[in-house]
């Protein structure tokens, strides 16, 4: 579980990294949404993964708090979701903005040599 | 409670409800936004001048949100530090919301609302005891900052922008990791509740936490804009409109003190990361200092300053004494208030010139003095002796930025070398940091004295900028609350030095917002 979860962190990190040093505008989108989709899952992973305990209460036996995931990172995801969905957003007009004032979607507004 | 208790609740709250109230107003009436907006940048400064006033330095004023104790609710914290953070951001937001009035609000829409929301995002990230808090309010205030950075358009705001937004953004998801990854750990976002557990850590799980803080570092500096993490600082901030720059002058402040408040909360002076720091910071002050030399435009020259600041004050707060972080706030307080003048000058002083007058060719693509600026509209009295009192604040600035007697600039850089050079016996890295910081003065006299020179002395009659009373007020403002602190130095160093010591001795922070029980 812990494996399959950190692999997929992973993926998601490095291909967000390679395409947000690319130089064009579109892909540094994509890219910093796959970096922030990494971060979310990796602060999800903060709160304790564990696979087959399901969090009962039962009347009689005592309440065991190792079965309960840690509410906070959960909390804490939905806070980080909203506010790069919206940065995102946000830069995506920027982007927009660019390419109709330079006529290029290079990151630095005109196209270079290399 | 009475309503003197929620005081410290007004500076974040005040600004978000109007900065909203703002956005309901259509966009011709200038008047009333303006007058709005002044109103609450007016009650803003009297607020954080109250708090200031009530802020003790043995132990810091708490205040729980709903009544939920530290560590389970979320508090914010008042202290001298974050006092006169919170005076510092009243004061150039005043200043810079005045100025924006005559002219730059018509530049583009809601810049009011945009500058409240800024304004509300420092407040809050000057106040909370939080870390995940922290984080919100970073993202406020930059949330707003980019709306600032893009106001009044045009090609170089956009480009500058569009590096500007993707670079924070980065350092955003970067925070979050190291946030978390203390959270992991630690098992608690309080700053306090963190300062309290790091130490009791099991060794195996002091590794993680080094990274987690290492990493939450990174994205700090990469907003204190440290070398080589600040590339986006001067054209971003050379690009924006002037009561914009003015804002930003604090905006990398906010990382100078969230380094300041974490590492010795966390960590304590000479824990983990201080070398670091100060060779980063001297790093940063080199940079800025060829930057410096090499701007040929003054709003560039005005962002390399704000680098210089930076890399000063990182340097300083990493030799981790008290003595020398009391000087550092001092100088902290100088030279924000005077940069903040400076951008705002910049934009007065380049008004009548010629775009591109100044400039050898591969700088001109920044230069975006004719954008955005709508048909002139008189408003306000255009002040007599123009250049006159223009060249006077020039000087002033120049003095300020130089740290050249008798402005506080010379007053911040003496107190800093006299503590730097206080231990027996002296470290190289103060002597090294002694070079850098008289090199920065020189560097800073040597690009103002160039740029006052081809400005004020030109071979041809130049045009006389149009200046009104309204824009010249905030610049002479700021100008003057730095003579203030010249005349005051005596005791402004005494208080600051007492805000020193009281960081560099957590305990009292972290026993007003985890009461012993």
């Amino acid at each position: 579980m812990e494996a399959v979860l950190a692999l997929a962190i992973g993926a998601l990190a490095g291909s967000g990294v390679w395409l947000l040093l690319r130089p064009r505008t579109f892909q540094v989108v994509v890219g910093l949404s796959l970096v922030s989709y990494a971060v979310n899952l990796f602060i999800f992973a903060m709160g304790w993964v564990r696979g087959g305990a399901a969090p009962f209460v039962q009347a009689g036996v005592p309440v065991d708090p190792a079965r309960f995931a840690d509410p906070l990172p959960q909390a804490l995801v939905l806070t980080a979701i909203v506010i790069s969905f919206a940065m995102t957003a946000l830069l995506l007009v920027v982007l927009l903005a660019a390419r109709g004032l330079s006529g290029t979607d290079h990151v630095d507004g005109r196209e270079t040599d290399a | 409670m009475s309503w003197a208790a929620h005081l410290p609740l007004a500076p974040i709250l005040l600004p978000l409800a109007v900065g909203a109230l703002l956005l309901l107003f259509d966009e011709r009436q200038h008047k009333l936004k303006a007058t709005i907006s002044l109103a609450s940048a007016l009650y803003l400064g009297a607020a954080a001048l109250a708090l200031l006033e009530g802020a003790d330095a043995a132990a810091a004023r708490v205040y729980t949100l709903g009544g939920w104790p530290a560590p389970f609710g979320i508090v914010l914290v008042v202290d001298r530090l974050a006092a006169l953070m919170l005076v510092l951001t009243a004061a150039l937001g005043l200043a810079a919301i005045a100025f924006s009035t005559a002219r730059w609000q018509r530049a583009g829409p809601r810049f009011h609302a945009l500058a409240q929301f800024q304004l509300a995002g420092l407040n809050g990230a000057f106040l909370t005891g939080d870390l995940f808090n922290l984080f919100v309010f970073f993202e406020l205030l930059l949330a707003a900052s980019y709306g600032l950075a893009l106001h009044g358009a045009g090609t170089a705001r956009v480009r500058a922008s569009l590096h500007y937004i993707a670079v924070n953004l980065t350092a955003s998801l970067l925070f979050l990791v190291g946030a978390s990854l203390l959270y992991g750990v630690a098992g608690t976002l309080n700053m306090a509740d963190l300062a309290a557990r790091l130490p009791a850590l099991p060794a195996s799980d002091r590794g993680l936490a080094e990274a987690g803080a290492a990493i939450l570092g990174v994205a700090l500096l990469v907003k204190a804009a440290m070398w080589p993490l600040g590339f986006w600082l001067p054209p971003t901030y050379a690009a924006a409109s002037a009561p914009a720059a003015a804002l930003f002058a604090i905006l990398s402040k906010v990382g100078v003190y969230a380094v300041l408040r974490l590492w010795l909360l966390l960590f304590g002076a000479g824990g983990f990361g201080g070398e670091l720091l100060v060779s980063g910071g001297m790093a940063t002050l080199a940079f800025g200092i060829i930057g410096v030399l090499a701007s040929q435009e003054l709003s560039r020259l005005a962002g390399f300053a704000l680098v210089v600041s930076s890399g000063t004050l990182l340097a300083a707060i990493g030799v981790g004494d008290a003595a020398v972080t009391g000087a550092a706030l001092y100088y902290l307080a100088v030279s924000t208030l005077g940069v903040g003048a400076f951008f705002l000058l910049v934009e007065l002083v380049e008004r009548s010139r010629e775009p591109g007058a100044d400039v050898l060719a591969v700088s001109a693509a920044y230069l975006a003095l004719d954008d955005g600026e709508g048909p002139e509209e008189e408003v306000g009295v255009a002040i007599p002796a123009t250049m006159a009192l223009l060249g006077l604040s020039f000087v002033c600035c120049a003095l300020l930025l130089a740290g050249l007697p008798p402005l506080p600039g010379f007053v911040a850089k003496f107190a800093l070398l006299a503590a730097l050079l206080e231990p027996e016996p002296v470290p190289g890295a103060a002597w090294a940091l002694l070079v850098l910081l008289s090199l920065s003065g020189l560097a800073a006299l040597i690009a103002t004295g160039r740029a006052g020179v081809r400005i004020f002395w030109p071979a041809q009659p130049r045009s006389v900028p149009r200046v009104r009373l309204l824009e010249m007020l905030p610049v002479a403002a700021l100008l003057g609350a730095c003579l203030a602190l010249t005349v005051a130095a005596g005791p402004a160093l005494r208080y600051l030095q007492d805000t020193a010591q009281a960081l560099h001795s957590p305990r009292a922070y972290v026993e007003s917002v985890l009461p012993p029980r």
